[in-house]
Parts: C-alpha cells; sequence; structure tokens
C-alpha cells in the first residue's frame, strides 16, 4: 500500500513543483505567471506530438531520455519521501542513487554530443564540469549524514533519531550539510544561480541547451525526467529541514507535500532575488559546498 | 588426475613458447601466426582448466622442481594466485586472437615474428611471477616480463616516439627492480630465507619494516603505475600496437597489484598508517589520473590516464583492507580487498575491451588524434557499441561490472565512517567524495571520447571511410563485452575467486570471514540491474510505438542550416574548463595566436597536454643528475675487460669485508 502510495506521488507530483517555482517567480516578478498545472499540460501535449530526428543522430540521441528518465526513476524508488519509509532499501543503496542519478547525467550528455551541435556540446561540457564538485559535495554531505546514523541505507539514514533532535555541534553540521546540499540541488537541476532555465541565449545555458534538438516524446521525457530529479533532491534536502514525524499518516502526508512546497518556493525566491553567476564563479560555489560539508565532517570528529 | 599447479606451468610453457614455432616459417605466411594464436590459446584452455580443479579442490599447492644457485625453483597456487592468473590468461588469448587480425603477418613482416615472441614469453612470465614462491626466482621471472615488455612496446621501432617511449619505460621498469632487489634483500634479511611469500613476526624492527614497505610500493608502484611514479605509462601505451596496450594495461599493471597485495599482507598487524598511505596514494593516483586524462587529445593516451585512476581506486581498496588488518576489522578486509581484487578482474575486462576498441578505430582511420575523429557511431556501429558498453563500464555507471566493485568500496569506506569506528579510521571515509569525485570525471573523460570522436559528422576524411572490422577483432571484443554484462548482472559468480583470494590474504580471518554477500547488496544489485534493463525496454518500446515515423531534418544550430562538421564542438573545448580547474597539475600548454591590427592575418591555436611529472620533475632532476655525474661516466669506457676487471674487484672487496 505504502509503495503504491510512494510510487504515485513520485510520478503524479513532480511537475507541480515546476508549477509552484513559476507561481513564485511570477508573484515576485508582479504577473500572474503560467496556470499551477503549465506542466503537466506541457507533458500531455508534448507526448501526443511527432517527433523530429537530426540527420546525425544515432540510437545514443533516442536512448538519452529513455535512459535518464528510467535511472532517474529507479533511483526515486530508493529515496524516503517524509516520514515513510522507502519501497526499497539495502545497505549502499545511497551510492545506487547517487550513480543511477550519474547514469542519467551520461547519457543526456552523450545524446546531446550526439547531434553534433557546437552549442550541446558547451552545454554537456558544462554539465558534466560541474558534476565533478557537485558529486564529491553529496558525498561528502552523505558521509557526515552516514556518520551521524551509522546507517548505509538510505532510508534508515534519514529516519535516524540523531537527525530528527540534534543539538550543540551535530546540529551545526546538519545545517552546513543542509545549505551544502541546496547548493547542489539547484546546480544538479540546472536553476538560478548555476544556469537559468528560462533564459533565450544558447550560449550560456547548460541543460537546456544539451536537449535542444529533442521533441515529442523523447522531450517529453526529458521534461518529465528532470522535474523527478528535480522532487528527488528535493525531498533528500527536506529531510534534514524538516525531519519530524507527526505520527498520523495523513498529517505526515500533508507535511511533506507541504514541505515540498516550501522547497519549491524557497528555488523560486532564489531564482527571483539573486542573477545567474558567470559561468567561470559556479565551480567555486560548489567548491564552496564541498567545503561545508567537509567542515561539518570535522565537526563530527570532535 | 594432473594437479592444478602442474597445468598452470603447462599452460605457461605451452603460451612461453608460443612464438617459437613461427620462427620456422616464412616471414611473409600466415602459418607461424596461426600456430601462436592457437597454441596461445590452448594454453590458455589448460590454465583455465588448472583453475577450475584449483576451485574445487579449494586448497593451497606448492612445488619444488630443483635448486638455482641462489634460492630454488620453487612454485605455488593459492587463491589470490589465481585469482591474478584470470586476467592473465584470458586477456592474453583474446588478445592473439584479435592480434591475427589486427597486427598480419602480411602486412607487419618485419615485426610479427617478433612480436608473437615476445607476447608468449611476457604472459609466461607473468605467470611465472604469481606463481613463484622464491626470491630470486621472483626476480628473474619479474626481468623477463620487463625485457618482453619491452620488446613488445618497441614492435614499430621505426618511428621515433616508439622509440623514445620505449626508453623511458626500460629506465622507469630497472628503477623499479633495483627497488625490488632491495626490498626482497631486506626481506631475507628479516626472515633469514628466500622463500615467498613469508609472514614477518609482529615483534621485529620497526625501521626495518617501514624500509620493506616503502621500498615495495615503490618497486610494485611504479610497475602498477601508481601516481607520481607513472611516467612511463601513458607513452608506453599509446605507441604500443593496440592489443598489446591491452595487454599492459590490462594485466601488466596488475603485476605491481599483485605485488602491492603480497607486501600488505607481510605482517600480521601491520601499523594503521601503512593502509592510510596506500589509500592516500589510492585518491592522488585516482583523481590526478582521471584529471589528466579527461585532458588528452589522443585517444589512447587518454585510455592509459585513465588506467592510473583505476590503480588509484584498487589501491584504497588495498589500504581499506590493510587499515582492517591493524585494526582486526573483518568487514574492511572482506570489503576493500574484495572491491580491489574484483576491480582488478573488472578492469582487465573493460580496459582491454576500450583498448582494442581504440585499436580498431587507429585500424579504420589511422589517426588517434580525438579531434580528427567524428561520426564513427555511423561508419563504425558495432565498434561504436562496443567502445560505448566499455565506456558505461570504466565509469562504474550501473548496471555494468564497474559499479559492482566501486559499491564494495563505497560500502568498506562509508562502514569506515560509521560510529562505532576508531577516530583514526574515521579520516579514511573521506575517501568516498574523492572516489565521487573521480567517478564524476571519468564520466567527463568518456563522454569527450564518445562524444567527439564516435558522434557528430567526420571531422576527416579517414574518419568518414572508416569502417567496422572484420570478425577476428569484433569477436574479441565482444567476448569482453559479454564478461562485462555478466559480472554487472551477476557478480555474485565472482564470489568464490574472490573469497578464496581474501582467504590466502588474511588466514586468520579463517571460515570466520564474513561472505561478501553479507556485507554488500549484490543480489539487489542484479534486480536493480534487471529492472533497470526492462523498464528502459518497456519505455523505449511505448515511445516507439507512439512516434510511427519521425521526420528528418538537420540539428538545429539555433537556426544555421548549413552546420558543417569543422563547427563541432572541439575535444580541447569540451575539457577546458576541467583542464583549468585541475591545471596545477595538468600543466597544459596553449599557444593562443595574437590578433593585431584590424585585418589580423590567419592564426592558429593549439594546445597539448604533456605529462606534468615527467616534463617537471623526472627530466629536470635527470638533467641535473647527467650533469653532475658526468665524471664518472669515464669508467664506462666500452671495452669487456674493463667491466669485467670491476666485477672482479667488487667480488675481492665483498670477500674482504665477508672476511
Amino acid at each position: 500500500m505504502t509503495s503504491v502510495v510512494h510510487f504515485t506521488l513520485l510520478l503524479a507530483l513532480p511537475p507541480l513543483l515546476l508549477g509552484v517555482i513559476n507561481k513564485t517567480k511570477a508573484w515576485f516578478g508582479g504577473r500572474r505567471g503560467p496556470p499551477l498545472l503549465q506542466a503537466y499540460y506541457d507533458l500531455a501535449r508534448l507526448f501526443r506530438k511527432d517527433m523530429v530526428l537530426s540527420r546525425t543522430t544515432t540510437w545514443v540521441f533516442r536512448a538519452g531520455p529513455v535512459v535518464t528518465f528510467c535511472a532517474v526513476l529507479l533511483a526515486g524508488s530508493l529515496l524516503p519521501f517524509g516520514s515513510f519509509d522507502a519501497p526499497v532499501g539495502f545497505t549502499g543503496d545511497l551510492v545506487l542513487f547517487a550513480y543511477l542519478l550519474a547514469l542519467g547525467r551520461f547519457f543526456t550528455a552523450a545524446a546531446a554530443l550526439d547531434t553534433g551541435s557546437a552549442f550541446e556540446g558547451m552545454g554537456a561540457a558544462r554539465e558534466v564540469s560541474f558534476a565533478c564538485l557537485a558529486e564529491a559535495a553529496l558525498f561528502m554531505g552523505l558521509v557526515v549524514l552516514v556518520r551521524f546514523s551509522g546507517a548505509l541505507s538510505l532510508t534508515p539514514m534519514l529516519h535516524a533519531p540523531a537527525l530528527a533532535a540534534p543539538h550543540g555541534l551535530p546540529a551545526a553540521a546538519l545545517f552546513l550539510v543542509a545549505v551544502a546540499l541546496f547548493v547542489v540541488l539547484l546546480a544538479e537541476n540546472a536553476r538560478v544561480p548555476v544556469d537559468d532555465p528560462n533564459t533565450h541565449l544558447e550560449l550560456t545555458m547548460i541543460h537546456e541547451v544539451m536537449v535542444l534538438d529533442h521533441s515529442g516524446p523523447l522531450f517529453g521525457l526529458v521534461l518529465y525526467g528532470a522535474a523527478v530529479k528535480l522532487f528527488l533532491l528535493s525531498a533528500l534536502l527536506l529531510h534534514l529541514v524538516l525531519p519530524f514525524a507527526l505520527g498520523d499518516p495523513l498529517l505526515d502526508g500533508l507535511l511533506f507535500v507541504g514541505g515540498m512546497g516550501a522547497v519549491a518556493v524557497a528555488i523560486g525566491v532564489v531564482e527571483s532575488v539573486m542573477a545567474r553567476l558567470r559561468l567561470h564563479y559556479v565551480p567555486s560555489l560548489l567548491i564552496a559546498a564541498g567545503v561545508l560539508c567537509a567542515f561539518g565532517f570535522v565537526l563530527t570528529l570532535a | 588426475m594432473p594437479s592444478p599447479l602442474s597445468l598452470e606451468l603447462a599452460a605457461a610453457l605451452c603460451i612461453g613458447l608460443s612464438g617459437a614455432p613461427g620462427g620456422l616459417w616464412r616471414r611473409s605466411g600466415a602459418a607461424g601466426q596461426g600456430i601462436a594464436t592457437a597454441l596461445n590459446v590452448v594454453g590458455s584452455v589448460v590454465g583455465f582448466a588448472g583453475l577450475a580443479l584449483h576451485a574445487r579442490a579449494g586448497e593451497v599447492e606448492s612445488l619444488r622442481l630443483g635448486q638455482l644457485p641462489i634460492g630454488e625453483v620453487a612454485f605455488g597456487l593459492d587463491g589470490l594466485s589465481a585469482l591474478f592468473l584470470v586476467p592473465i590468461l584470458l586477456v592474453s588469448a583474446l588478445g592473439s586472437l584479435y592480434g591475427g587480425s589486427y597486427w598480419r603477418e602480411q602486412e607487419h613482416p618485419a615485426s610479427g615474428r617478433r612480436l608473437r615472441l615476445a607476447w608468449g614469453i611476457m604472459t609466461a612470465a607473468m605467470m611465472g611471477v604469481v606463481l613463484a614462491r622464491d626470491a630470486i626466482l621472483f626476480l628473474l621471472a619479474w626481468e623477463l616480463m620487463a625485457l618482453a615488455a619491452f620488446f613488445l612496446i618497441c614492435t614499430e621501432e621505426e618511428r621515433p616516439e616508439v622509440r623514445q617511449a620505449a626508453w623511458v619505460y626500460l629506465v622507469a621498469t630497472h628503477a623499479g627492480t633495483l627497488c625490488l632487489v632491495g626490498f626482497f634483500a631486506l626481506l631475507g634479511q628479516a626472515t633469514g630465507s628466500p622463500a615467498l611469500w613469508p609472514s614477518l613476526s609482529a615483534g621485529g624492527r620497526g625501521a626495518l619494516h617501514t624500509a620493506v614497505f616503502a621500498l615495495g610500493i615503490a618497486g610494485f608502484g611504479l610497475k602498477a603505475g601508481l601516481m607520481p611514479l607513472h611516467v612511463w605509462l601513458p607513452g608506453a601505451h599509446a605507441n604500443a600496437p593496440s592489443h598489446v596496450s591491452a595487454l599492459l594495461s590490462g594485466v601488466l599493471l596488475k603485476t605491481g597489484v599483485y605485488g602491492l597485495v603480497r607486501v600488505c599482507a607481510l605482517l600480521p598487524e601491520p601499523p594503521v598508517w601503512w593502509g592510510g598511505t596506500l589509500i592516500g596514494i589510492g585518491v592522488f593516483s585516482g583523481v590526478l589520473g582521471i584529471a589528466l586524462s579527461v585532458a588528452q587529445q589522443d585517444l589512447k593516451r587518454l585510455l592509459a590516464y585513465s588506467s592510473i585512476e583505476n590503480i588509484g581506486i584498487i589501491a584504497i581498496g588495498v589500504g581499506l583492507a590493510t587499515m582492517g588488518r591493524s585494526l582486526g576489522r573483518a568487514d574492511f578486509v572482506v570489503l576493500g580487498l574484495g572491491a580491489a581484487l574484483l576491480h582488478v578482474l573488472n578492469h582487465s575486462l573493460f580496459k582491454p575491451l576500450l583498448f582494442l576498441s581504440a585499436g580498431s578505430v587507429l585500424h579504420a582511420s589511422g589517426t588517434r588524434r580525438i579531434a580528427s575523429l567524428g561520426g564513427l557511431a555511423r561508419t563504425m556501429p558495432r565498434t561504436f557499441a562496443l567502445f560505448a558498453l566499455g565506456a558505461v563500464a570504466i565509469c562504474g555507471l550501473p548496471p555494468l561490472n564497474g559499479f559492482v566493485s566501486e559499491l564494495l568500496l563505497y560500502v568498506g569506506l562509508l562502514r569506515a565512517a560509521g560510529i562505532d569506528a576508531a577516530r583514526g579510521t574515521a579520516w579514511a571515509s573521506a575517501a568516498a567524495p574523492a572516489l565521487a569525485m573521480i567517478g564524476a570525471l571519468a564520466v567527463a573523460a568518456f563522454v569527450k571520447v564518445l562524444g567527439i570522436a564516435f558522434s557528430g559528422t567526420p571531422r576527416s576524411d579517414a574518419a568518414a571511410h572508416a569502417h567496422d572490422p572484420g570478425a577476428g577483432m569484433l569477436a574479441p571484443m565482444a567476448l569482453l563485452a559479454l564478461a562485462c554484462v555478466v559480472l554487472g548482472l551477476a557478480p555474485v559468480v565472482a564470489l568464490p575467486l574472490l573469497h578464496a583470494a581474501v582467504a590466502a590474504w588474511e588466514p586468520v580471518l579463517g571460515n570466520a570471514a564474513p561472505s561478501l554477500a553479507e556485507l554488500a547488496p549484490l543480489r539487489q544489485i542484479s534486480v536493480a540491474g534487471l529492472v533497470l534493463l526492462v523498464l528502459v525496454a518497456l519505455v523505449a518500446a511505448s515511445i516507439r510505438r507512439h512516434s510511427a515515423a519521425p521526420a528528418h531534418g538537420v540539428t538545429w544550430d539555433c537556426g544555421y542550416a548549413l552546420p558543417t562538421s569543422r563547427m563541432q564542438y572541439a575535444d580541447s573545448s569540451f575539457s577546458e574548463m576541467l583542464v583549468g580547474l585541475f591545471d596545477w597539475a595538468v600543466r597544459s600548454r596553449r599557444s593562443t595566436p595574437d590578433l593585431i591590427g584590424p585585418f589580423p592575418p590567419p592564426s592558429r591555436f593549439g594546445s597539448e597536454v604533456p605529462d606534468a611529472v615527467l616534463d617537471h620533475v623526472v627530466q629536470p632532476l635527470l638533467r641535473v643528475a647527467d650533469r653532475r655525474l658526468s665524471p664518472v661516466r669515464a669508467l664506462q669506457r666500452g671495452p669487456v675487460q674493463m667491466y669485467l676487471l670491476y666485477v672482479f674487484l667488487i667480488v675481492v672487496v665483498l670477500l674482504m669485508v665477508a672476511m
């Protein structure tokens, strides 16, 4: 039963997150903005469309969105949502979680280069370069969480009592990790200040430019997969920000959905009040995130 | 029923002599080549039969065949030797099959016979290295292996860069042998016998043990290609024929790893810093090796640097296991050594696969420059598919075999972070983020190769007219690829081999050793991999059903309708940002054009990435040594009589000292 709910949330909610982000940005800009459910309409439209393929491309181009989407979905089965356990969990599943996201990145970037376009090449180069720093920061953060919880599996790790009521040094370490994970979330999902999903200049984009050539159902998969990835990293972050359980399944569910909405609003606020960083400063931001996690690690040694 | 060890020795003899009968045939005939390949394959089959018998009997064997002037001809077969025999036998046989088409006797009459002779000798010598149980015998096999590798590397001796690479290799390998002579001398002094591999008593002198460890790391690390001792590796791998590169990278480096693993087993309770040092060296090698790999513009050099990275990963695992030995933690031992040894197997599958694919590209297009290739995914679809599979595997991505060994290592490192671990080991878990960074950099390096060399449109005529090789070259590659898939989806098949090796390394554990299957989620990994494959197939089928006939057009180059192949992203641009991040280590050289005046003349941009350690450390040191030590050269006049006199004088001096 819980796994049915888990997969329903995993499949149904992610596009809503995009809607909340866009509404927040519109509110900041004094606009009415697109409807909250716009991402669902877009997906429904894209999945009904035909597609255009470049003559340069091969099977890799078509495999890119498919593999990425499946990998992200499989990763979603490992992560607990709120106070509910993940349907699947085993020792070391956090590594599988991170590596499934990496598999998605591998195929997205390979599909981008398959078109032979210089713009998509630039996007792919940026994606794989920034990921080197983001991955290191993510794992440093995970090491800190492992040290607190003593568990090597996502569900017991994120539901550990040590996370629920930290005080003193552990609280400081967890705070640092939460900040770093938020930066990683912004970078991995190509949000401001790392990438601007709304820009219209291909030269400056990262994720959007990699998928320029995808169209129709393939592009639908790309958008859907990206939304799910955003959802997953937000849910991971939420465990650090809202580590409570109310005890009642219904209330807990509402808390989770509300918390996810709050993370989306936070992303929207960051996008509204900040400009995109120059590309050369992005590594510094990610290194800073890694250093925060490293400080958190040092605090755990004390 | 012959004993497994005697089967292995027969296999070594058969493979070692495989190149010899060809010497009796005409140079241009194919018969000599056919015989060599056949003997090689037969030898491997015999060797694998021996391994199967050994696995069933499950006992440690030893055999003494006679006396050397000093030491004796003693061989032995235990779990550790058996594990390292697998890549030797497999890659040697598949490589020689591949060589039948890649290095045809008719096309290379001058070098073919020598190559096959050295190939067999090197394989047999490597088998000797892992089977030897006497220090002198070990050193003899080690030298034979090193020299045979030298002749393999300088197969194309007419090209100056080949001669230089072979020369650097020869110097490096002898520096390593020098360390090993010292290592075995000290080891013999500590134990009083030349028998290998002894256990030192815990109560011995610390300084002696430290010296033994340092010399072992230096000597074996040079062969394994650990940073910064890797200077010989990129040139040698890049300039040897591709199936030789596969043998060097897939197997020769592993003999260095074998030595490292044995060194760490010398003491029953080594100091904690032994393991810590190895983890540190492994992280250093891994991160910088793959950072240099991303920067490379030569397909085979890129693969060579990635070998340094993989050896780094293996060293982290060995370090963790050694730490477990110091602390009496069986889980660190099993996970660390299990990860390292499984990675040894894995790397000997996907790296030869990648080198053989690169060889097919070189064979078809005549160039190793990534920037001159492109579009091979269309012209060489089979090679491309195999290379892509190897790339996913070497990046450690699920559902292939690279992921399994990295997962074991992660689980081990994260256990070191657990709250019950002693404070000293918690630091070891900081290697986990480094491993994550290594993985992400590997993705960057191999996406670059796939995307620039194989995807897009051809950047040269040669690339445009490339074509897939014949079955003789594709079949060995396909077998390696199949092995990668099997080990990725069903890693449990490697468990008996790994458990036997761990038991040989840490006999104290005995039957109490926890199984890898208990410590790591091997079955869940298999299920996850299968689910992923099924999911991909389902989604792909539904996409295919919904879009029956896609329209075809040009690539959307922001509205530009006539893109040419020269407008594609280049390899050096792709890696520019990462090269910038790691420039303190990579030290790339670039020549940027001076654009002067409103109408600048035609100008060129160029960049190259030489080996920083070789160019900035080793060569300046050697130049200084060359200058300072020139007076010594007066002793080196050339006549043999002089050298005999030196030998005589030294013997006299030694005798006087001894009395």
